[in-house]
């Protein structure tokens, strides 16, 4: 019962973020942009063909991660504005829900600018991906997205109830991510193909992604209604 | 509102933590003539050496620091009052672990620089205490986010056991990262080397002392700690008058 509950609550959360996004346009007409503009910007500072091509796929995770943080800002930013977390609160409904509707609305929005700054390294840094790469690739954004989105919210919810927020969520979030950033760079790397590396080799990296996704999926379905329920 | 913020907080001054205090300057006289003195020079790093006798301990005691905090903040989640004394000592021991870290880095590279030629080595060891040592003032931030003590509190218990859980994925992660990507070159710089008894007398003092100095500015920063709340509460006069009152009896 409860935990249909949750789902339902989850679903109803995740829908409405994604909603808000795609009818503000911010995300496409802002933070997309952004990202590019992040690939580009690497392209002037390191201006060599071939060390682009070595050093893609940390440039892509390194472009997520920058990326990520506006994304997360502005999820919470949300519920900040005219005290829509009250409003949730007041609703009555289960705080794992809505941690687990934040999560899944972040995942999908990471997905999709993690689809197009690959599209990016393959146009920009002249990286190639054959179909196994391509498999793994998308297993490794999946979990990654996962991993980023379930602290993210953790720490976004940190935001929403304090004073002096926006400077706080890159300094208690990159460095917790770190892990993420280490297995996501290598199973790209895999992926990628770069510096002789194979696609079989990135997979154990993935199990890694997958471990931090899952541990901090549930200290974050415990720890997000305590944090917000103040 | 619990009883531990309206209660009256304690002294800033005791006999035991004075003398706890006296204990801690003297040993930091003896462990600094053993240090500096009384103990011999190494085969191959000659003085620079010495610099072990305050990295390891600050070292030692940064993590002790570290795993105290969690303990506190678990026991304030998971206990009953919710005591706000114990998120206190959470906080205090933080900011003297996050100092100590400090001085283990600065320490750390200065004798890498000397035995190594670096400041710096992407070992894993030193890796991760770095990302500790961040991941604690992003701790330390929290705690200053405001709002109700009880609200400080949990939020920052909450972080803390967060951070617990980050350092050892963060540790292994860097681990296999470094395993890969780089050789042993690293020179430890103890591994291969025997070191004789009162080198590792002086090492073991060491490590006493510092945690002596860290008993020390835990109790006082703590007790600072509880006069600050006071005063947030209760406003400044209550503070001041607690203060009076201890003037008059010595």
């Amino acid at each position: 019962m409860t935990m249909s509950r949750i789902i339902a609550v989850a679903r109803a959360v995740a829908s409405k973020d994604l909603r808000i996004e795609w009818r503000s346009r911010v995300m496409t007409n802002q933070v997309l942009p952004f990202a590019a503009i992040v690939m580009v910007l690497f392209a002037f500072a390191l201006d060599n063909d071939g060390i682009l091509q070595r050093v893609a796929p940390g440039l892509v995770w390194m472009a997520t991660l920058f990326t990520s943080l506006v994304v997360v800002q502005r999820s919470f930013a949300v519920e900040a504005a005219d005290s829509a977390i009250d409003a949730l609160r007041l609703a009555g409904v289960p705080a794992q829900g809505v941690y687990l509707g934040k999560v899944a609305a972040l995942v999908v929005q990471l997905v999709v600018f993690e689809a197009v700054l690959a599209v990016l390294a393959l146009i920009l840094y002249r990286v190639n991906v054959d179909v196994h790469g391509a498999v793994l690739l998308v297993t490794t954004c999946i979990l990654a997205s996962l991993g980023i989105a379930a602290l993210a919210a953790v720490y976004g919810g940190l935001s929403v109830v304090g004073r002096g927020r926006e400077t706080l969520l890159p300094l208690l979030l990159l460095p917790a991510v770190a892990p993420v950033l280490i297995g996501a760079t290598r199973a790209t790397e895999s992926a990628f193909g770069s510096d002789g590396a194979r696609v079989v080799e990135g997979w154990p990296w993935v199990g890694l992604l997958a471990v931090f996704g899952a541990i901090f999926l549930f200290g974050g379905t415990l720890g997000f209604g305590p944090l917000t329920d103040e | 509102m619990s009883n531990a913020t309206t209660s009256v907080p304690p002294p800033t001054r005791t006999v035991a933590t004075r003398n706890l205090g006296l204990i801690a300057l003297g040993g930091s006289v003896v462990l600094a003539m053993l240090g500096l003195f009384f103990t011999a020079e190494d085969v191959d790093q000659g003085s620079s050496v010495r610099i072990m006798y305050v990295h390891v301990p600050t070292a030692w005691v940064a993590y002790l620091a570290f795993v105290f905090t969690a303990a506190c903040s678990a026991g304030h989640l998971w206990g009953k009052k919710h005591s706000l004394n114990l998120d206190r000592l959470a906080g205090a021991s933080a900011e003297v672990g996050v100092i100590f870290m400090g001085v283990t880095l600065v320490t750390g590279s200065l004798w890498g620089r000397l035995s190594w030629g670096t400041y710096w080595q992407w070992d894993p060891r030193l890796t991760t205490t770095a990302f500790l040592f961040v991941t604690y003032v992003g701790y330390l931030a929290v705690r200053g986010l405001g709002g109700t003590h009880q609200q400080r509190a949990k939020r920052s218990a909450i972080v803390a056991m967060f951070a617990v859980l980050e350092i050892p994925l963060v540790h292994f992660s860097v681990l296999i990262w470094r395993s890969l990507h780089q050789e042993a070159t690293v020179l430890r710089p103890n591994g291969d080397v025997t070191m004789d008894g009162l080198m590792l007398f002086t090492l073991v003092f060491g490590v006493a002392v510092f945690t002596t100095i860290f008993a020390w500015l835990v109790l006082h920063r703590n007790r600072v700690l509880a006069l600050l709340d006071a005063v947030e509460l209760r406003g400044i006069d209550a503070a001041l008058a607690v203060r009076r009152a201890e003037e008059v009896t010595p």
